[in-house]
């Protein structure tokens, strides 16, 4: 867990959606955004170009109700895609508790996938962290495009290790929830444990 | 070194508010806030801004790690503090214990130079409490035993229940 508040008793973690340009990362945070009750969310901070690239991030917090006086609130962030920005990315994974990897599906992007997720390695090195030591989901995103690699390709190049993962189409909103609440729990799991 | 888990005590929540209060009242300002570089507010006093603290937070620290860059881009290790200058309302950043960033924002009722002159004053302070703070995370077991199973469960309901189509 990022940061226990006692006294004014919050508990506030961060979860980074990590991934290759153009896979769908804004869109995941958008949909989330759109359709969650109006009192659980703040504003949707979103740094991007005039093109709607992310330049920086995109930014939503989410209030959970009260449970035992504490009051918990999941930061969403999204990484910028494009290669070139990689300080930004690294900047954002600072103080991260849980990740989400989202994969484009589509052949034409399959070495961009394994490029952003060996940079995701890198960076989560650089602050002495691996995919193994935070709740990390995998999502294969746009299964709706044509040309999509099979669930079973994918599975066997990007995620050989067998960590958590999920279909979506996230302009559809198809397994957009189901990817935070695979992440999310995976970071209370662990608050538990501690 | 970052602190990325971490914990604030009651007490040592009050002594960080009490140096907080002061330097809003000896400043003159409208808001203090203390942030942690991942962008998670840790207090504010103050009068309460009519924007969304969250994310105010969340884009002070992504404005201070971009210009870390930047120094460093220069040849310099850090910029400690940071000005912003509005027409009517200005910010004021300033780095503590490597990890905090303190947010002063103040109008024209004050000047940056009072400002600056009391936020060093209040550093001394902060540096203090948060460097005996981390100590004290370092050396102590974290007493988390509110957050058992119960808890858990109870918080998966409410997952279940904001997250659904």
């Amino acid at each position: 867990m990022s940061l226990i508040n006692y006294s004014s008793r919050e508990i506030n973690c961060k979860i980074v959606y990590y991934g290759p340009g153009l896979c769908g990362k804004t869109t995941n945070i958008q949909y989330v955004y759109n359709k969650v009750a109006p009192e659980t969310k703040g504003k949707l901070i979103t740094l991007a170009t005039e093109m709607d690239r992310t330049l920086f991030f995109d930014f939503l917090p989410l209030e959970l109700g009260m449970v035992k006086g504490f009051k918990t609130r999941f930061h969403l962030y999204t990484v910028p895609g494009q290669v070139y920005y990689d300080a930004s990315r690294k900047l954002i994974l600072r103080g991260v508790d849980g990740v989400v990897f989202v994969a484009d599906s589509q052949s034409s992007r399959f070495d961009a996938n394994i490029e952003s997720l060996y940079n995701l390695h890198d960076n989560l090195e650089d602050y002495k962290l691996s995919v193994d030591d935070l709740p990390f989901v995998i999502q294969y995103n746009k299964r709706d495009m044509p040309d999509v690699i099979s669930l079973e390709d994918l599975e066997q190049e990007i995620n050989p290790e067998g960590y958590p993962y999920l279909e979506a189409i996230a302009t559809k909103g198809v397994g957009v929830f189901d990817t935070l609440k695979t992440v999310a729990k995976g970071i209370l799991h662990r608050l538990s444990k501690n | 070194m970052v602190k990325t888990d971490w914990t604030i005590y009651e007490e040592d929540y009050w002594a960080i508010t009490s140096v907080l209060k002061e330097l809003l009242k000896n400043s003159n300002s409208q808001s203090v806030l203390l942030i942690d570089k991942t962008g998670q507010l840790i207090a504010s006093v103050g009068i309460e801004p009519d924007f969304d603290l969250m994310s105010f937070a969340s884009l002070c620290a992504a404005d201070f790690e971009a210009n870390s860059q930047l120094a460093t881009l220069i040849g310099e290790t850090d910029f400690s503090t940071l000005y912003h200058q509005g027409a009517d309302e200005s910010m004021y950043l300033s780095r503590i214990a490597s990890s905090i960033i303190l947010v002063v924002l103040f109008n024209k009722r004050t000047t940056l130079g009072l400002v600056r002159l009391r936020v060093k004053k209040a550093v001394e302070g902060l540096n203090t409490i948060l460097n005996r703070l981390f100590e004290k995370l370092e050396y102590e077991n974290e007493d988390l035993k509110e957050f058992d199973e119960e808890f858990t469960q109870a918080l998966t309901k409410e997952i279940d229940a904001l997250f659904s189509d």
